[in-house]
């Protein structure tokens, strides 16, 4: 099982290798080196999440909106946490249930919820010991050779990361009329809010919060979902 | 005030462990309350679209690279390409119009 995980977990790591680089330019911008980055990515190992540690870096902002931040950032992962728990042998010890939630990214999860019956841990982790550190490795030499490659190179390399957002959140659109409503409704208010945050004195990692509550919080009130739709 | 890049990424850790696995350990029934539920659903949708648009735009040295990157990832996605075939379609976007121009 532990193979599998790893054959799985190839593909995955290739892309990440690719997303982590534009993620390692990122954090050279702000001034941080290829260790450091490195060591975040293996700790945090989040396309969003990190995004957002060095988005918050750069900002200057303090510590409780860096944790706060982090929270919304990876909000999706406490979703899938929970969809997990559910797939846990009642036996399985704590553990498992914590090395197994610790490797929880989109696709990771995506692979292993995937497979029928209770989630099976070696399964994962052969995932995880393959894609994580490529995309640790990603992000460092995505960060070492980030200043010394052509400009042009680095400006295309630095929308990957945005790439993949998309194909995170375009694909749920097709099948959701209100995911694509929400979308084109986020898109405008931060366009708005991003125009204005310089009078406003806000910061980006300010504006993600303050949209991500509000938009979310109007979504669910305004449309519920039923339990069949989960 | 100046802030450590050690403590950044400490508390950067320790809640994106918290997130990811307090639930798998704790949580051993499911959530019931439909508003907390709804919410958890909408919020990788709304805080991936917001962190996209318009960075994307800023990202790039020429802002109208960053647009078209938008759209074709857009377009891109749609078909249901997977997260590398979108992002390397992005890349290429932004290397041809900056090529150009």
């Amino acid at each position: 099982m532990l193979l599998k995980g790893m054959r799985d977990g190839i593909p995955i790591g290739l892309g990440y290798f690719a997303v982590a680089f534009s993620l390692g330019i990122t954090a050279k911008a702000i001034g941080l080196g290829p260790i450091t980055c490195m060591i975040t990515s293996v700790l945090c190992h989040a396309s969003a999440g990190e995004y957002a540690v060095y988005s918050m870096i750069g900002a200057n902002a303090t510590y409780v909106e860096m944790a706060i931040m982090i929270f919304i950032a990876n909000a999706r992962y406490l979703l899938m946490s929970c969809a997990m728990s559910q797939r846990m042998h009642p036996d399985l010890s704590f553990g498992h249930r914590l090395a197994m939630g610790f490797g929880i990214t989109d696709e990771l999860f995506a692979i292993s919820i995937a497979r029928p019956g209770m989630l099976n841990p070696n399964y994962m982790y052969g995932g995880m010991i393959v894609a994580i550190p490529m995309w640790a490795a990603g992000s460092a030499i995505g960060c070492f050779s980030g200043g010394i490659m052509p400009e042009r190179i680095v400006s295309a390399l630095s929308v990957a990361l945005f790439g993949m957002f998309l194909a995170i959140i375009i694909p749920p659109a097709r099948e959701e009329k209100i995911i694509g409503i929400l979308i084109i409704v986020c898109f405008a208010a931060s366009y708005l809010l991003t125009a204005f945050s310089d009078k406003l004195g806000m910061d980006a990692g300010t504006r993600t919060i303050i949209l991500t509550v509000a938009i979310s919080v109007a979504a669910a009130l305004l449309f519920p979902r039923k339990e069949a739709d989960e | 005030m100046n802030h450590s890049i050690f403590i950044y990424i400490l508390i950067a850790a320790l809640v994106s462990l918290l997130i990811r696995a307090l639930p798998t350990t704790i949580l051993r029934r499911q959530i019931t309350n439909r508003f907390v539920r709804s919410f958890l659903y909408y919020v990788p949708y709304v805080t991936l679209s917001v962190m996209t648009f318009p960075a994307i735009t800023e990202a790039t040295k020429n802002p109208a690279a960053g647009y078209l990157a938008l759209i074709v990832g857009i377009i891109v996605a749609w078909f249901r390409k997977n997260l590398f075939e979108t992002a390397v379609v992005c890349c290429l976007a932004v290397l041809i119009v900056e090529f150009i121009f």
